[in-house]
């Protein structure tokens, strides 16, 4: 990886960036009613936006917010207008992230969905997002966010809302603990203009639609990434697929459900496992044959474990050392083109680790790339791992302006022989002494749950 | 700005720290209140529902089916205690304390327990206590919550954290 081409600077994602932060400075103060230095602030997103096909629906969206007088519909082009500026940020990110792994990316050729009718039980969740932007992240309180509650209940149970769900979820919940807002001494104001943008967005009839097809092959594993906020947790498997008789490209496989804010470490894996094989194969080191596999034109498998065969033993880190390098990258859905979205598998070795007070980087060539050992989950690779190892799997992120490096796995040196760690040993199921543990705590802890639950839950 | 403003999975809330649940299956902080449900010892259909009002320390503590708990006749009872226990170990000392706005030193379990007991707090009605319980059963119907292998592109926003916020 030309890890040199990371800390360039990139053409316009400054401009798009202060655009950005000029509507969330509206969105903390709140727009029910809007001071001159807000109204300055629309108007400045209005502008970054104007030549596009978006221009004219923004500007007069943010007349109206300036004016105090914005409805539903106005907000979300003032989301979609943030949304868009981010697509550009996007772009411009993974342009420079091609050059540096030399991969080459697919073009989206899929035509837009045909949007539907918007249900109740997503206009709802809309109606409450314009009442956060009217009280503003600094005037939200108990009232304002406990409203969220029925809407999100309602939601969660209907898998195709789910994204909706699990995002109002999460974003509820911080809302909640930051109450009232007009106490509040910092305010994660990208975060939450990230979020509310994005469950605004998420009403849009047909914003979720993904057309299928199938896809049949060897899937090779390189590593598991975990999510997860009190009430909910996903996994995602970043893998190579060899399609049969095709060439190879990067995919992804991902299980997640909602989970009670008790159910933490390994007891997350515990809920995943049961729905996707694949967990264990990753955990064992095996590769899976993909007969039929339903698959999105992202590159996300659905996964389907009657679709799925486990293989032959596949390492990890040959397959990234000899696959991954001839490997094209699926292309993004352009309403998903987000910085946060980026999550590109790369292999690194030779580099030098360098810790300095907690923060970690590996010099590649010269060049130092910040090493996020924070999103590693509970198991045997340990940041201690990361900091003494001489190769590494991870996930090439960006985040507040640079460029980092996940680890999935690294390979370290013991008593002269190479030994690896992987992020997601515990996927499958834990075999070291302390995930054992991990798994009998978790396992007690889900038993008394479910207990209380069938007590109590039929009354 | 700072990084932690402008960053798009700047943590905001602490992971929660693990916990045996089998004496205190839910513990929340919310509504104002430390509020949670206590499995009876005796009787494995009675729960007991409990809170302490953030400020005022204004305690509450009854069964699910509404009868008053006779421990908690003008002080804490055992449930209360109990919460307030368990309530540290899943959130940490200091966010429970900031909650409930207790304030001191080198604070644990213990020592909010009797900070508290010793402003002398009211006791107050069982008022919220079906709200409570509701929530706790809200709490719970997410264990039958079905999984799905759709991607959510959206729970990128919320990475795991190995550190405290
Ligand atoms: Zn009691």
């Amino acid at each position: 990886m030309r890890a040199d081409l990371l800390s360039d600077p990139l053409d316009g994602v400054g401009e798009a960036l202060a655009a950005v932060a000029a509507l969330d400075q509206a969105l903390t103060t709140g727009l029910l009613r809007p001071q001159p230095a807000q109204a300055a602030g629309l108007a400045a997103l209005a502008d970054a936006v104007s030549a596009s096909p978006l221009g004219s629906k923004v500007a007069e969206a943010a007349d109206k917010a300036a004016a105090g007088a914005a409805g539903e519909e106005h907000f979300l082009f003032l989301a979609a207008a943030r949304i868009a500026l981010f697509g550009s940020v996007h772009d411009a990110l993974v342009a420079r992230v091609d050059q540096a792994t030399g991969r080459t990316r697919q073009e989206w050729t899929v035509p837009p969905a045909d949007p539907g009718q918007a249900e109740n039980l997503v206009l709802a969740a809309r109606s409450w997002l314009a009442d956060v932007a009217r009280a503003g992240w600094q005037g939200i309180d108990h009232d304002l966010v406990s409203g969220a509650e029925p809407v999100i209940s309602a939601l969660l149970p209907h898998p195709r809302l789910r994204r909706l769900a699990a995002l109002l979820d999460g974003f509820a919940a911080e809302l909640a603990a930051s109450c009232p807002g007009s106490a509040l001494d910092r305010i994660p104001a990208r975060r939450w203009g990230d979020l509310w943008s994005r469950a605004l967005l998420l009403t849009v009839p047909g914003a979720t639609d993904a057309p299928t097809s199938t896809v049949s092959g060897r899937l090779l594993p390189l590593g598991v990434d975990l999510h997860e906020h009190a009430t909910a947790a996903q996994a995602q498997v970043h893998a190579v697929l060899e399609p049969v008789g095709g060439t190879p490209f990067l995919v992804r496989a991902s299980v997640s459900a909602p989970k009670p804010d008790t159910i933490i470490g390994a007891g997350i894996w515990q809920v995943l496992r049961p729905h996707m094989s694949l967990l264990t194969a990753v955990s064992e080191g095996r590769s899976v044959e993909l007969t039929d596999m339903p698959i999105t034109a992202e590159g996300d498998l659905l996964w389907q474990d009657e679709h799925a065969r486990l293989g032959e033993p596949a390492d990890p880190f040959v397959t990234a050392r000899v696959v991954l390098p001839t490997a094209s990258t699926p292309p993004t859905a352009p309403l998903d083109r987000h910085p946060v979205r980026i999550a590109v598998p790369v292999f690194l070795e030779g580099y030098a680790a360098e810790q300095t007070e907690d923060v970690l980087t590996f010099a590649i060539g010269g060049s130092p790339v910040g090493v996020d050992t924070d999103r590693v989950p509970a198991g045997p690779l340990t940041p201690e791992a990361v900091a003494g190892s001489n190769a590494c799997i991870g996930l090439l992120r960006w985040d507040a302006g640079a460029f980092r490096v996940q680890p999935l796995a690294v390979e370290t040196t013991a008593r002269k022989k190479t030994v690896a760690l992987h992020a997601g040993a515990w996927a499958g199921g834990a075999v070291d002494k302390v995930g054992v543990k991990a798994e009998k705590a978790a396992t007690d802890a889900a038993t008394v749950l479910r207990e209380r639950a069938g007590r109590l839950l039929r009354k | 700005m700072s990084d932690w403003e402008s960053a798009s999975t700047a943590r905001v809330l602490p992971p929660a720290r693990p916990r045996k649940l089998a004496k205190v299956p839910f513990v929340e902080l919310a509504d104002g209140r430390l509020q949670g449900v206590v499995s009876s010892g005796s009787d494995i259909e009675r729960v007991y529902v409990s809170s302490i009002a953030a400020g005022s320390y204004e305690f509450a503590c009854s069964t699910n089916n509404n009868r008053p708990c006779g421990g908690a006749r003008g002080s804490f009872c055992n449930h209360i205690h109990a919460l307030i226990t368990e309530s540290v170990l899943q959130y940490g000392v200091d966010r429970v304390a900031r909650y409930l706005r207790v304030e001191g030193t080198d604070l644990d379990a213990p020592a909010l327990h009797s900070l508290m007991l010793a402003s002398r707090p009211s006791q107050a009605d069982s008022a919220a206590a079906a709200q409570v319980f509701s929530r706790f059963l809200r709490h719970l119907a997410y264990v039958e919550l079905p999984p799905t292998t759709s991607p959510l592109p959206e729970l990128q926003w919320f990475p795991p954290t190995r550190s405290v916020v």
